[in-house]
Parts: structure tokens; sequence; C-alpha cells
């Protein structure tokens, strides 16, 4: 790639020291160089591994396994109990399904720091992981990881999409 | 060699329309500037004689640099003629009855492979000294780097400080899915991409020397931390363990990158090293969130954000380990730490009655001053002089980029046409 350089040359430096401007001594300096990658190259894609066809529930029938989702409040990673059904319900097709593999994934609502949100979302997911993990899922079965912000399900700025927003989804290898 | 083609092509383009005057076009960032109180300096930067001969107009990117600096008023001098070519040809009374306390004016003169040389001299108008003289050379598409770096000498000549209009800063764009990493000079300009991706991008941070990028990609549809050379497009996978890889900081010396991992449960700071080798050292241990890390210039702390009060703050601690200190105060949402250039002040998100402020906290005194009165702001950034902080906020649901100085007097919001633009990073100074 073609590496550009600016010469800067410093031809005289004069501070105040002569009120008529044409009489400015030009004392010449080795030339310096300013290098400014002004050229950017674009990155390639880096490509991802295998993923396998996997083991799942059918997603929206059979109660609670047909869900995916644990919804929170603000700044909060607290599984409420009216979640902990559906919870407990993939726990135990995860125990009796040692092929399956899940990823709990963790979303947070717009406001606020996004590396934050991006904490506070696998600290969402990481809440779900141990319930199951409380029931004997192995750890193996299971990664937490986090969208923070980034992926919100709802586009919109009021109340409702940032409640929408702030969930741990239950998502399986091969979904 | 396609891509060289392009790259002039773009240039020229970009040449054009500059000599068109022509506002900035799609998918670049639109400039604007709001003054309140500042003292704005007069000055006249006369057109350089024969600047034209080499197809660009650098002195009019000297003076536009200058007055979106917003300490600069610009006098106006295209109507002079003859353009003079240095002090001799100059009637200084002119400029001095037009107001102007300052005068620049130079000349252009062609060198062989399309390259040119651009001499100046500021003039202080009222005892007609001649304060500086100077000259810049590059290739005939450098002509706007060139005026950088003349606009660059002229501010640190007239306020003492260092000029940053020959710096670049960094962002990300979102339109629909696409994310792209960008780069563009300071003036919004020359925008370039480093990658483009449907998935998120996040935490862009420059390598110390301003080669390189540390930045979070969910390509592999979770986040992990990549390393990519500027100028090759190189990339190197810095951070790829179970669970989430983020927030990557350079050490000063560049061979270190703080970064945190979720590896061993939640969130946590570690260092790597950033040729890729060796294993990551955990640096914090709480049963908390720790992220956000970033050093301070001496390299001896880590300043992060971590909610193991309750609530996130921000905390300092030694990189050699050692318990963190808390150093934020008054609200129960204070993220998003960066350090000025001389490590002297704080400049982070605090969340005041449901509204998200940049706010900059002096560390020897203690005291805050709220910067900002939009209520979404993230992502703060000191420019490489400490003079101002470019950040991110939320305008009519969009995100944008928006820069307010250190005393809060002058303002500049960078828009795209569509779409979004945030977690802006400002470069640092290119030897």
């Amino acid at each position: 790639m073609k590496k550009t350089y600016l010469a800067i040359v410093l031809t005289a430096l004069l501070a105040a020291c002569s009120t008529t401007p044409t009489s400015a001594p030009v004392a010449e300096q080795t030339p310096q160089s300013a290098a400014q990658p002004a050229v950017v190259a674009a990155a390639q894609p880096i490509v991802n591994g295998n993923v396998s066809a996997g083991l799942y529930p059918a997603k929206g029938v059979g109660g609670a396994l047909g869900d995916r989702s644990v919804f929170y409040d603000f700044d909060n990673y607290t599984v409420k109990d009216q979640y902990r059904p559906m919870v407990d319900a993939h726990g135990g097709f995860l125990l009796g399904n040692k092929a399956a593999k899940a990823t709990l994934q963790g979303n947070c609502d717009e406001r606020g720091s996004r590396e934050y949100n991006l904490a506070l979302g696998q600290r969402r997911a990481d809440s779900v992981r141990k319930i199951l993990v409380a029931k004997g899922v192995s750890d193996n079965q299971i990664e937490t990881i986090s969208f923070g912000k980034e992926n919100p399900r709802n586009p919109g700025h009021d109340a409702a999409a940032w409640g929408e927003n702030r969930r741990t989804d239950i998502v399986y290898q091969g979904e | 060699m396609k891509n060289k083609f392009l790259l002039q092509l773009s240039l020229l383009l970009l040449t054009l329309l500059a000599l068109l005057v022509t506002p900035l076009v799609h998918a670049e960032l639109t400039l604007e500037i709001n003054v309140q109180g500042a003292h704005q300096t007069p000055i006249a930067v006369l057109p350089f004689a024969r600047e034209a001969s080499v197809g660009n107009s650098v002195s009019k990117v000297v003076g536009a640099d200058l007055a979106r600096s917003g300490l600069f008023t610009l006098v106006d001098g295209s109507d002079i003629n003859p353009v003079p070519s240095d002090v001799s040809d100059l009637k200084i009374d002119t400029w001095k009855t037009r107001g102007a306390s300052y005068v620049v004016v130079g000349n252009v003169t062609e060198q062989p492979n399309r390259r040119f040389e651009a001499r100046f001299r500021l003039l202080d108008a009222n005892t007609q000294v001649s304060r500086m003289s100077l000259a810049f050379s590059g290739s005939n598409e450098q002509y706007r780097l060139v005026a950088h770096h003349i606009a660059d000498a002229i501010f640190e000549n007239i306020t003492g400080d260092k000029g940053v209009f020959s710096t670049r800063i960094a962002y990300i764009t979102k339109n629909g899915k696409a994310r792209s990493l960008k780069v563009a000079d300071s003036d919004a300009f020359n925008e370039q991409t480093m990658l483009t991706a449907n998935e998120p991008i996040i935490s862009p941070r420059w390598s110390p020397d301003g080669t390189r990028m540390a930045y979070v990609t969910f390509e592999l549809k979770r986040p992990i931390v990549v390393v990519q050379v500027l100028t090759t497009g190189a990339r190197k996978i810095i951070a790829n363990y179970k669970g989430n890889n983020s927030a990557p900081a350079w050490a000063p010396d560049g061979k270190q990158l703080a970064v945190v991992l979720s590896k061993d449960g939640i969130a946590q700071i570690y260092l790597v090293t950033t040729d890729g080798t060796g294993v990551a050292r955990r640096l914090t241990s709480s049963s908390s969130i720790d992220t956000e890390p970033v050093f301070t210039p001496d390299g001896q702390f880590i300043y992060f954000t971590s909610d193991r009060g309750g609530s996130p703050q921000i905390y300092r601690v030694a990189v050699t380990g050692g318990d963190p200190q808390r150093v934020t105060f008054g609200s129960n949402y204070c993220v998003s730490p960066r350090l000025s250039p001389d490590g002297k002040q704080l400049v982070f998100v605090r969340r005041d009655e449901g509204a998200f402020h940049v706010v900059v906290q002096d560390l020897g005194s203690g005291q805050t001053q709220v910067m900002t009165e939009s209520g979404l702001d993230e992502s703060p950034t000191f420019a490489p002089n400490g003079r101002s902080i470019l950040y991110s906020t939320q305008v009519q649901d969009r995100g944008i980029l928006a820069i307010v100085s250190s005393d809060g007097r002058i303002r500049q919001k960078l828009t795209t046409q569509t779409g979004d633009v945030y977690e802006p990073v400002w470069g640092p100074y290119v030897q």
C-alpha cells in the first residue's frame, strides 16, 4: 500500500523580534516527515465456523417450553417469579436432551452506555444460566452472551419499546 | 489496482467538491456550529498566490478550520486583486481597517510528481510583526491535509495550544442492519470505511500511534475483540473467549490492551498483549460488573465502570492490582469514563433525573460540570489537545455526533443524511 508522507519544511520561525515584516530572515531546517496513513483499507469478513444442526423444542407451542424470553426492569437482572416456570421447562428439556445446546442472549434498552449495557445484558443472561445450572444442566450445554442495546427487538423510543428490549432470549443451536 | 484507481477517483471528486464549495454529500457528516459568548479573534486568510494552479484551494480549508474552532471569525479577503504572494505585496493597513487582528498570506509552488509546496506567513495586523513563516509540502491530492497542518500551526501560534485540525476521528454508522466503522478527517471530510457488517460494531479505540484500531465486532454472532491495521485492512482477533469479549482499551505503550471478558462468569477486566500472544491476566475480581476500562496517560492506573456498590459508578485501580477506589458520587448512574490528555480531568456520562449528560470532573478538586443539555448522551472522548469533547447523542430519535469545548461555549453537531452515527472516538496526533 502506498505510504504517503508530508514533508514539513520549516523555512523560518520568527516571533515578534521585528516590526518590519519584510526583513524576516530565512533559516532552512532539515525537512521533517509527518506520516499519516491517508489510505484506509476495508477488512474482509470473519468467516464463521461450523454451525451444526441442533435439537430444540418447537417455538410458540407447548406452553412454557414454546416461550423463549425473560423480561426485566431497568438496570436490573433479577428473573421475576412469573418467568420461573418457563426457565424451569427449558432446564428440563436440556437435562433430557444432552445433545441440545442453547445460547442465552441478554438484551437491554437503548438508554445509557453501550458497554455497560453489554455487561448488563450478559448479567441478565447469566441470571438465567444460574437457574439452569442449579437444576443440574451442564455448563457445556449453555453459553451466555449479550447484544447489549445493539439489536433492539422493538426499535421504538418509549417505555413500551424499552420494556420489550430488556430481555434474555433462550436460543437453541440450529434454531 | 482497482482500489487504487477508486481512491484516486474519490480524491479527485473530493477536490472538485471542495472547489465548488459544495455541502457534504450523502453518507458523509454535515457540520453545524453554535458559539455562545466566546471571544473570537478576527483573522483574514487571503487566497494563496497560484493555489489554483495545483487544482485546489488550500487557503479556504485553512480558513474553514479556524472558523470551525469557534475561536476565530474570518475577515473576507476573497476580493483581493492581485493576490499577494508574500508580505512585500501586501497592504496590511487594508486588513487592519477591515477589522482583522491577524492576516495570513501565502503562495503555492508546483513540484514534480503532482506535488506542491505551500508557504505562508502569519502577520499581526496591528503591529505588522511577522509571527511565523512556514512551508508544508504534499501531493496535490493531500491539499486538505496540508491545509490542516497550516491551520494547526496558526492555531498554536495564536492560542498557545496545539491544533487538532490534522487529526482524525472514527465512528460507527448504522443504516437498517448495516453498520460501518468509519474514519474521517476532524472536519468530517475524507470519510473512509474500515468495516461494514450486518451485525453490531462497537467501542472503536485508536492505538496510541494512530495506525491500528481495536474494536468489538459481532460478526460471529457474539462480541469479540479485534485489532485492524488501518492501511492494510488486516485484522487480528485479540479476544475470542466463551461469552462476551468487549471494551478494548490501549495501554499508552501500545503493547497491552485491557479488555472485558465474561469467560469466568460475569464481565471482568483482563489484560492481554496486542500481538495476540500470552494468556489474559485478570485485573479485577468482583462479583459485579466491571467494564469500560481506560488507562491513565502515564499507564499506571485504570479507570472503569462497576456496579459493585449497587449502582454503576466509576472506580480507579492500579494496573498492578489492589483495591479499587470509587471516583464518582451524586448520581446512581455514572458510566463511560475517559481521561483528558493531561490526566487531570475525567469525562463520563451521568444520569440526572432521567437524562443522560456528559459531565467533566476535575480529579484534583472533585468538582463536576455538566457539559450538555441533551438527554441521551454517550461515548464522550477528549480531543488530543484537551480543548473539546466529542460525544454522541440523539436528536429527533436519530443518533448524531456533537462536540463541546471544554468551557462549554462552542458547540458543533455532526449529522448524517440518513441513519444513525454513534461511538465516536478522537484519534491521536500522528507524528
